[in-house]
């Protein structure tokens, strides 16, 4: 970083302060932009010229969890006063809840099936991933293995293949076993996938924990699984945790694999907010407000790993 | 470093080290190949058949006829055409964009920390669902873009000659974060002592660029590009749900589209074959980078 001494250079830093916010700014309007839809009114979602002043509702989030259809003629005022806060803004917005006939339970739209789906499977192929890929890398790392070169590009190589090449095969056996659209079968996948991740960040960290702390330990009497659980173990905490976010993330946004090996039972977030698309006129908002809380968790997350982030895109190569 | 002998010293009490090494990785190992490299296996036999499997006809074996017949499909030509043009517009315009950003960062500026945590935001988030909204974006008659740019009713999607623009574009905004973390990071371990000889000396601000910033962050923006380049390879998710012209239809979407649309599971798993050796070729390469980065 060049300190700043001279007038050119002082009027050099502001134009680069200036650049710095614009780019700023124009890299964070798409994300402004979903976040944004996700509390306007249908009727506001798509206006020529865009609005960007508007007062923010929740209705898209309560026609996000329900299913619904076009209100025939105004509702009851009865009705609509007896009705939750959430049941009034849809009306507002002219539709009603569709209901069981019998029983009056709401239909729900499917969205939060789908994310519970890219909970479940996230957090346990994350699971998998990281405790594997810490043993893994504790191994490597301490131990001599013969070809270790080779055998760690091979684990790398893994997960460069494009998802795609390793669906064909995999959807064939997957429907053989009766694996296809279930949560066991995608969380094979994903673990398959981060566990390589897993491997290269984790030996990384492992590989910076001193050896003379086990070593000690060992003289002390401890066996050696001891001391990779009680001296190894604690060392690599941190890295362990910023491992895992990241297998989080990379389970949480997976595309591909989601959407050839799932259809309905065990699809996640990520194919099932584009199809809801489609044709004709899409309802923006509510598309923004699903997304808006799929995205939420991995931009808090990025805050969580920010010191973190170049290890885990670089694969454990490039550390600060 | 010293390395334990596996079966040394600690091995008389609990398990020998050996045993521990082995309990460690093999399951790893064996996951991966169960998962990764039988299934691989499975689809190289497939690939010399031509078992469709929408059908329960059984597979025949027909040797090199599926590959024979890709490699003279002029389409297929046309879709590695389109990846090839794709793939360059996006690293370029990450390569610019990101490094770009990454020289302005190296300035003094305030709050220099959340401003590049802020801008890595973008590739972050999901491809899919983020790149969703891009069509929301570009769209001719209500999208921001066309407002603010005052460019009226531009069709970014529905023109093919501008779809493969748009799409990559996407690309581009998604990725030159990541271009720019790397470049932080390489600018950030060139010496100050360089910039003040070069002062010293009246270099003038091309040279220094040229003869001092530039070759010491080349082999760390040489990982980026690599890397990028592999994935823009890759590309399938925003491009998938942004566009369904001929002109945007990268590998993998032709490649997804002959395996689970048309069914033709022979012939798509010998064009995955095809691929696979593409991008083992370029997987080589980033990983001889990534251990000469290392060794540095």
């Amino acid at each position: 970083m060049a300190e700043v001494k001279t007038r050119g250079e002082v009027v050099l830093n502001r134009v680069a302060i200036v650049a710095v916010v614009v780019a700023l700014i124009v890299m964070l309007t798409p994300i402004y932009w979903i976040a944004s839809t996700a509390f306007k009114p249908r009727s506001l979602a798509t206006t020529v010229p865009p609005t960007v002043m508007f007062e923010p509702t929740l209705t898209p989030f309560a026609k996000l969890f329900t299913k619904r259809s076009q209100l025939r003629q105004p509702v009851e005022e009865d009705v609509y006063e007896a009705a939750p806060w959430w049941e009034k803004l849809i009306y507002d917005d002219g539709e009603q809840v569709v209901k069981n006939r019998k029983t009056g339970a709401i239909t729900s739209s499917g969205y939060w099936d789908r994310y519970k789906n890219s909970l479940i499977v996230s957090i346990i192929s994350t699971f998998l991933a990281v405790s594997m890929g810490t043993l893994t890398a504790y191994g490597f790392s301490r131990f001599k293995v013969k070809g270790e070169q080779d055998w760690l590009f091979f684990i790398l190589s893994t997960r460069m293949l494009p998802p795609v090449v390793v669906a064909i095969p995999m959807f064939l056996m997957y429907r053989t076993v009766g694996l296809h659209d279930t949560h066991l079968g995608l969380i094979i996948l994903y673990t398959a996938f981060n566990l390589s991740f897993a491997v290269w960040i984790m030996k990384g960290f492992v590989d910076e924990i001193p050896r003379e702390y086990e070593e000690a330990a060992l003289v002390d009497g401890y066996t050696r699984l001891q001391a990779f659980w009680k001296i190894v173990l604690p060392e690599a905490l941190t890295g362990i945790a910023a491992t895992a976010v990241f297998c989080f993330i990379i389970a949480w946004n997976e595309y591909a694999f989601a959407l050839m090996m799932t259809s309905r039972n065990a699809q996640t977030a990520p194919p099932y907010i584009p199809s809801q698309v489609g044709s004709g006129l899409p309802d923006w908002s509510v598309i923004a407000a699903g997304a808006f809380l799929f995205l939420l968790p991995v931009a808090i997350f990025t805050f969580l790993l920010r010191n973190h982030l170049l290890r885990g895109m670089s694969f454990g190569a490039i550390r600060k | 470093m010293t390395r334990l002998e596996p079966g040394s010293r600690a091995a008389s009490r609990g398990f020998s080290d050996l045993t521990i090494r082995n309990l460690f990785i093999i399951p790893t190992i064996a996951f991966l190949i169960i998962f990764n490299v039988f299934p691989l296996l499975y689809s190289l036999w497939t690939s010399f058949t031509d078992f469709r499997a929408s059908t329960t006809a059984p597979a025949n074996w027909v040797g090199l006829a599926n590959y024979r017949e890709l490699l003279n499909d002029p389409f297929i030509w046309r879709n590695f055409t389109i990846t090839a043009k794709y793939v360059l517009i996006s690293v370029t315009g990450q390569v610019v964009v990101g490094f770009g950003l990454a020289m302005l960062l190296n300035r003094q500026i305030p709050f220099k920390g959340l401003i590049t945590t802020l801008l890595l935001l973008p590739m972050m988030l999901s491809m899919a669902v983020v790149g969703l909204f891009w069509k929301l974006l570009y769209d001719p008659s209500f999208g921001i873009i066309n407002y603010f740019l005052g460019l009226g009713k531009f069709e970014w999607l529905a023109d093919p000659q501008v779809a493969l623009y748009a799409v990559a574009l996407v690309d581009i905004w998604m990725w030159s974060p990541f271009v720019m973390l790397l470049s932080l990071a390489g600018l950030s371990a060139v010496p100050k002592h360089l910039y003040e000889a070069a002062e010293i000396d009246r270099a003038g601000p091309f040279y220094t660029f040229f003869r001092i910033t530039l070759p010491l962050v080349a082999p760390i923006l040489m990982i980026a590009i690599i890397f990028r380049t592999m994935e823009a390879f890759k590309t399938f998710d925003h491009a998938y749900i942004l566009s369904s012209q001929p002109t945007t239809e990268l590998i993998a979407i032709r490649l997804y589209k002959m395996a689970f649309l048309e069914w033709q599971t022979g012939l798509s798993s010998a064009f995955a074959y095809i691929v696979l050796i593409m991008v083992v070729a370029i997987t080589n390469i980033y990983v001889k980078y990534l251990n000469k980065a290392k060794a540095r």
